[in-house]
């Protein structure tokens, strides 16, 4: 089958999966035994959250349990996982960039277009953010920071998420196949 | 002793090196796996790539018979370990809107950095949902944390609920990754006319 995928070219392959997963495996050690907590993302969003709403609202911070949580003082920025987040950001590009994989553009599957796309790519982050703010955890922090040390509640989390994502996988083929 | 923490009293500014050196390494490992694209990482749910499972269940299991190794040589403590509460009913629920999320905007928060550094749009508006999303958690129903907290079960692992030690666990999960690696190459074989033009 052939596609309009803008983003397909000469580029090196991607590494081994077996052979990327000891090293994330590593990486995810490496977090443990240096902090004692695993890795995290969604909480450097929340954090960016609670900082852009202090810019324009003190007030709304004080009035939201989840925003104090953040708030760290009045300088919410200063967030472990925000700088982790920031660190992958880097990372991920001079891997790109090393790689030749770096290519502006909107992934998708044939049969949507750009603006459709996006508008899915907004409301699929806006609801995995919920999913994860109720979760306390997301890929990150759940699926492999807890199950790694057996979690009850992470093996629980990873299950739902391959149960969702193959559950509606056919409702939304139009935008990946 | 690991982990570090416990016997070191780090600096805020050390804390923040290492969440950024620790981040280069992640963010790195999640580029060279291809987890940059959203049609590889969607690709787990039409069966006909299966990195996301490789590589996740390769890295959990990695990290658990580290995690346990270390513990046996008594070089880590695990009860040192931060173990986040277990909630059935919000892990579930959760983890249902996060996969429902997941595969309709094509990354997760981790994803979307090393999709934004390949040059994915998608990813960036991907990351601008995920903050609108906390944002409205924090502002609309932060009563859900509370509801949280009050009705966790608390620290939950699986060698606490059955009895049987984490060193047994391991060996069960580097079995299933085995299994499972036999496994999901028959299912790719099998579904591999769904496969893109590379």
């Amino acid at each position: 089958m052939h596609t309009s995928n803008p983003l397909a070219g000469a580029s090196r392959a991607y590494l081994n999966p077996y052979a990327a997963g000891v090293l994330l495996g590593l990486v995810l050690l490496a977090t443990y035994a240096l902090t004692g907590r695993g890795l995290g993302a969604t909480a450097g969003f929340a954090a960016v959250a609670t900082w852009l709403t202090g810019l324009v609202s003190p007030a709304a911070v004080q009035a939201s349990a989840v925003h104090l949580k953040y708030w760290n003082d009045g300088v919410p920025w200063l967030n472990w996982t925000l700088f982790l987040l920031f660190g992958a950001l880097v990372g991920a590009a001079l891997s790109a960039w090393q790689a030749g994989r770096f290519r502006l553009g909107i992934e998708r599957g044939p049969r949507i277009s750009d603006s459709q796309r996006l508008a899915l790519a907004f409301l699929g982050g806006f609801i995995a953010a919920w999913g994860a703010k109720l979760a306390k955890g997301c890929t990150s922090g759940q699926a492999l920071t807890g199950s790694s040390i057996l979690n009850a509640g992470s093996l629980v989390f990873l299950i739902a998420v391959f149960v969702a994502g193959f559950g509606l996988a056919h409702f939304v083929r139009k935008e990946w196949l | 002793m690991l982990p570090l923490s416990s016997t070191i009293e780090f600096s805020q500014a050390a804390e923040l090196g290492i969440a950024i050196l620790l981040g280069l390494g992640f963010g790195a490992v999640l580029e060279r796996a291809g987890f940059g694209s959203a049609r590889k990482l969607t690709a787990v749910f039409y069966l006909y790539d299966m990195a996301v499972v490789k590589v996740m269940f390769t890295a959990v299991v990695t990290a658990m018979v580290g995690l346990y190794g270390l513990s046996v040589l008594g070089l880590m403590d695990l009860s040192e370990l931060y173990v986040e509460r277990t909630h059935l009913l919000a892990q579930g629920l959760g983890g249902l809107l996060f996969g429902a999320g997941f595969l309709i905007g094509g990354y997760c928060p981790g994803t979307s950095m090393a999709a934004i550094a390949s040059g994915r749009k998608d990813g960036l508006v991907f990351a601008f949902g995920m903050l609108s999303g906390v944002w409205a958690y924090a502002e609309f129903t932060p009563q859900l944390d509370a509801w949280y907290s009050s009705t966790a079960l608390g620290e939950l692992t699986m060698p606490a609920i059955t009895g049987v030690g984490m060193g047994w666990w391991a060996l069960l999960f580097v079995a299933a990754l085995l299994l499972a690696a036999w496994g999901l190459r028959w299912v790719e074989q099998r579904h591999g006319s769904l496969h893109p033009a590379r």
